[in-house]
């Protein structure tokens, strides 16, 4: 924004202060988190729907997930979203070498993820565990064994692009935060971007348990 | 215009392409959504033209296939979802709530990119096949079909993202921006009505992206989610889609019903009646309308309990809506009336909303339902709902803001011969199909049965009559840009804050926060000069 | 004709349609009555009110609570009424009588097929018998389409791998029309048959004539019927005219030029397996759409066709 000069250099020309701007955007990153609960809502959805028409296939088929590789990548996302709360808790009280290193580890501990699932996912292309007509598995019983596929590889893959994307994010944030855009009065867009992340967490919380611990 | 005002300062094309300005972002919705306007208007009346009589006219079967879901689609995605919000929202809601901008102007910006680019990418589908699936997208059919899906609902899918957008820098805008002294119940109806939008943009858009990206992937990759050859369930497909679409007609409908509190209120020189009735029935209505979505399909086979449910709830998104129909009527007593265009919309907007209104009473009856669905009496009542109601309420706001917009006033004259022309045809075009639509006259038909002829023909005249109204319309607002006299700030005395600034307003609105010193609707205590 | 045949609804033909009507009528009545309310509330204060002068202050009435809840009650009464009325009809409509004749309804693109308990079958003509309720099983063979018979007040989705279930009961005998109402692509608008309600002796006449189709009639003429009957004339015309399907007019003799880039003559065993087998072998400039036939014609009945086809040389 170039026409700020009266105000401080973060604030935008249409609000009147520091604190209304602070609100508005946490309360639209809200609103914003809630249009991404209800585009996976759709998903979880179909995953009931399907899963309710066939329950032994689906529990037959969710022996072929790699419970191990599930286990860890759930951990892995769960210590970045508290290295990631930590990024923003030493922006709180000044300590920008702290943000950096944390973001930083953030961004290592999302890759860690990502590469995990790609292991997971070549396997099961290897395997021929795929989606509808590419389906070539015939180790399951059950009906149609690759619409577990399909709701499984729909909604990793939304997940992963969501995960990326936010790797994308934590980038920008980190970026911004080497070059001294941040301080301990303004410091929205890594709380805001923290907020994010622990969303991405919090649905991988509901896939895990949905695809690897069927009862 | 010898003033500076947002509209001259600053200059070049760049100034406009990037602004951040709300009131230059509504102008360029104005200008891309009144070209889609225009697009889906020629399908129409090439529609009405190949059924003026049953056989072949002008077209074949697939051509006229392919013409009323370009109709469809381009209509309800690229024109009336974002009508209202996106062009009269963007320039009047922050200036109605005291504001300088909306929240998260370059999100704003933003969002009229998408929608150009979501609309580029739907229109590309002319060129490569354009779809022959009606804007419903039923599976099977849209899966199978050789046309041109995949553009057409990725168009409606970027689209999506424009609309949520756009709701999501109205509620924080309202919830963060109102200027000292804007409480809750000193809003203008229209920035109420704004607001229950923008939470179903918000709450249903997401639905409708994942239900059309599924529909992409299964075209796709045939993932076997709608296939029923591959276990999957199309009917589900048509409960994803209304669960949508249906409070979808309700992100298109209520800004309607605020603009048409507006009018009446001010060409009735009156406060207006059950402020608060209108105001809750607009999030009763955003509520109720997540509840209903079944109603559409009370003979795919859902069980008779849904269908009951779903038939019962429906008939409860009926009665807020009757309420605002009572109380605009109310606030019209003891009134001080005047004709001006804007006020005659609004007045065609009660004569047919209520028609329209009613007319869902017969579809929402279980049995009546079962005669009448997908017959062309469905076809005249959303019609009569989304032209009769959004349309003229739209039509209405433009009228009534466009001196505010431009600084200039169009020729009244003219603008008074017009609506009325666009009111008589739009009932010789639309009323004639509930009579076919009883008489079962199936919609979506290339041809018909000769028994059905001169209904037919009369509908086909009066979508004449329509365009010659539009044309009028078009001619004499474009000319009232450059040649207009020039309006006051208030030309028609309302006491919304819009109209305290001058027309047009300058870039930041208002010269200083502005204090309020009344309601928006004290015509019995106070009176603004007309200016 | 009954008084339920109005401006608006046609003919009653069925026992639900009077109660359908009715509902109708009301809701028709109650609506006009409240329109009138509304507009010509609207007209006498818009006439009563008019400006006279430019400015000056107006009544603050924003409020009248006894109004507001009759405005409320009132509607939500009658919305209560109709509600209830047309549910009570609804489940009527979908208990199926205990003795209902059952016939298998198979809709594809773009015809219907009917099979009869008693083995015989028809296409896009369904006969029933009078004052008999008829229980229909409906399925679809590619995409969705929906039985439609106005007189009768009747309307059923048929859904790809799965039944879905409809009955009437005719009150009169004469012949119905019948539409998709559920849009299937190009020919949804020619996908019209007849319903014809006879009387029970008809009906099982029919039957009987049914498994002697054909007999005793040269083949030539027992194909002008099977051109209809066997919905060809939806697609294909006689007349010369293209439209979904490449016109029988002089076609017989003929090369066609196929999408695969060769050219075959048409002969009769090329019609055969057009008839059988329909997406072997396309002409180019046509969309690959025509079900296959395979089970729903005998040998006789293709004899007849190809003597049709052929007579249409000139």
């Amino acid at each position: 924004m170039s026409h700020t000069a009266e105000h401080s250099s973060f604030l935008a020309h249409h609000f009147s202060d520091a604190e209304q701007q602070r609100e508005s955007a946490k309360l639209g990153m809200w609103i914003f988190l809630l249009t991404e609960i209800l585009l996976f809502g759709g998903l979880f959805v179909a995953y009931a729907i399907y899963r309710a028409w066939n329950p032994d296939m689906f529990h037959n088929a969710h022996y072929q997930l790699d419970l191990r590789l599930g286990t860890i990548n759930t951990i892995v996302l769960i210590t970045s979203s508290l290295t990631m709360a930590l990024a923003i808790r030493s922006m709180q009280l000044g300590n920008k070498k702290g943000t950096i290193r944390n973001l930083i580890l953030t961004l290592a501990l999302a890759s860690v993820f990502l590469i995990i699932k790609y292991f997971e996912y070549s396997h099961k292309i290897h395997l021929g565990q795929l989606p509808g007509k590419f389906y070539t598995f015939t180790g399951i019983e059950g009906n149609n064994p690759h619409v577990f596929f399909s709701v499984y590889f729909l909604m990793t893959g939304l997940h992963g692009i969501h995960v990326t994307a936010g790797m994308g994010v934590i980038g920008w944030i980190l970026y911004r935060t080497a070059r001294n855009h941040f301080s301990t009065q303004y410091y929205t867009p890594i709380e805001m971007t923290g907020l994010y992340w622990h969303l991405v967490d919090l649905i991988w919380i509901f896939l895990f348990p949905l695809f690897y611990l069927i009862g | 215009m010898a003033s500076i005002n947002y509209l001259n300062e600053p200059k070049g094309i760049k100034s406009w392409l990037l602004t951040l300005d709300h009131k230059r972002i509504g102008l360029l919705y104005l200008f891309g959504i009144m070209t889609a306007f225009f697009l889906g208007g020629v399908f129409a009346m090439l529609l009405r033209l190949e059924l003026l009589s049953p056989g072949k006219d002008f077209f074949d079967a697939d051509t006229y296939n392919q013409l009323f879901t370009l109709h469809g689609a381009v209509m309800i995605f690229l024109f009336i979802i974002p009508s209202i919000p996106a062009i009269l929202g963007n320039f009047v809601l922050p200036l109605m709530i005291g504001a300088k901008d909306v929240a998260f102007p370059r999100l704003n910006l933003a969002s009229w990119y998408i929608y150009v680019f979501g609309s580029l990418v739907a229109l590309y589908s002319i060129i490569t096949g354009a779809a022959d699936t009606g804007w419903t997208f039923y599976t099977p059919y849209s899966t199978q079909t050789g046309t041109s899906v995949i553009a057409m609902t990725l168009g409606a899918f970027i689209l999506g993202f424009s609309s949520i957008f756009t709701g999501l820098n109205f509620i924080v805008t309202i919830h963060k921006l109102r200027a000292p002294g804007m409480t809750w119940f000193n809003m203008p109806l229209f920035v109420w009505a704004l607001y229950a939008t923008a939470i179903i943009q918000v709450l249903a858009t997401p639905v409708l992206g994942i239900t059309l990206l599924l529909l992409i992937i299964e075209r796709v990759a045939g993932i076997g989610i709608f296939d029923p050859a591959m276990g999957g369930d199309p009917v589900l497909f048509q409960h994803f889609f209304w669960f949508y679409s249906h409070p979808a007609v309700y992100i298109m409908i209520l800004p309607g019903m605020g603009i048409i509190s507006e009018l009446i209120a001010t060409f009735a020189h009156k406060r207006i009646f059950g402020y608060k009735a209108i105001a809750f029935s607009s999030l009763g209505i955003a509520f109720a309308g997540f509840l209903v979505w079944g109603h559409h399909m009370f003979v795919s086979g859902q069980s008779e309990l849904a269908a009951m449910i779903f038939s019962f709830l429906t008939f409860f998104v009926g009665i807020p809506s009757g309420i605002k129909v009572f109380n605009w009527v109310a606030t019209l007593y003891k009134g001080s009336i005047s004709f001006e265009a804007p006020m005659l919309y609004a007045l065609s907007f009660l004569i047919l909303f209520t028609i329209g209104g009613l007319t869902g009473i017969f579809l929402g009856a279980l049995s009546v339902d079962v005669h009448l669905h997908d017959t062309y009496f469905v076809v005249a009542h959303f019609h009569y709902v989304m032209m009769g109601g959004t349309v003229m309420a739209f039509l209405g706001g433009l009228h009534y803001w466009w001196p505010k917009m431009w600084g200039r006033m169009y020729n009244r004259l003219w603008a008074r011969i017009s609506v009325a022309l666009i009111f008589v045809g739009f009932n010789m075009t639309f009323f004639t199909q509930f009579i076919l639509g009883a008489k079962g006259m199936p919609r979506r038909y290339y041809n018909y049965l000769d028994q059905y002829q001169p209904l037919h023909g009369f509908s086909s005249v009066g979508s004449w009559v329509m365009a010659v109204g539009f044309v009028i319309m078009a001619v004499y607002l474009i000319h009232a840009i450059f040649r207009g006299r020039p309006a006051g700030s208030n030309p028609w005395g309302a006491l919304t804050l819009e109209w305290t600034t001058p027309s047009p307003p300058l870039h930041e609105n208002f010269p200083q926060t502005p204090k309020l010193t009344h309601g928006p609707y004290d015509y019995d205590t106070v009176t603004a000069p007309m200016t | 004709m009954d008084t339920t045949s109005s401006l608006f609804l046609p003919p009653a033909g069925s026992t639900i349609a009077p109660e359908v009507d009715a509902l109708f009528n009301f809701i028709l009545y109650t609506g006009v009555i409240l329109f009138l309310i509304v507009t010509l509330a609207t007209l006498w204060f818009i006439i009563r009110y008019r400006r006279r002068a430019r400015t000056g202050t107006t009544s603050g009435i924003a409020h009248s609570t006894p109004l507001e809840i009759a405005w409320t009650a009132i509607p939500t009464v009658l919305i209560l009424i109709v509600f209830f009325w047309g549910f009570k009809t609804y489940i009527k409509m979908n208990i199926v009588p205990k003795d209902a004749l059952e016939i298998k309804v198979t809709g594809q693109r773009w015809f219907w097929t009917f099979d009869y308990p008693e083995g015989a079958s028809s296409t896009n003509e369904l006969v029933i018998p009078v004052g008999k309720p008829v229980k229909l099983l409906l399925s679809s063979k590619d995409v969705i389409h929906s039985f439609f018979v106005p007189d009768f007040r009747v309307k059923m989705d048929a859904v790809p791998n799965r039944y879905t279930i409809t009955w009437f009961e005719a009150t009169r005998a004469g012949e119905f029309n019948l539409f998709c109402t559920e849009y299937c692509g190009k020919g949804h608008s020619e996908m019209i048959g007849k319903v014809k309600a006879v009387s029970e002796r008809e009906y099982a006449d029919w039957l009987e004539a049914g498994s002697r189709a054909g007999e005793g009639v040269p083949l030539e003429e027992y194909g002008v019927k099977l051109y209809v009957k066997k919905a060809c004339n939806t697609c294909h015309t006689v007349d010369g005219s293209a439209s979904v399907a490449p016109t029988f007019k002089g076609l017989f003799g003929h090369e066609v030029f196929l999408t695969n880039g060769t050219r075959v003559p048409v002969d009769e065993n090329y019609i055969r397996e057009s008839i059988l087998n329909p997406q072997a072998k396309i002409v180019t400039g046509f969309q690959p759409v025509m079900p296959t036939y395979q089970g729903l014609v005998k040998d006789r009945e293709l004899d007849a066709l190809i003597a049709y086809i052929k007579s249409l040389q000139q």
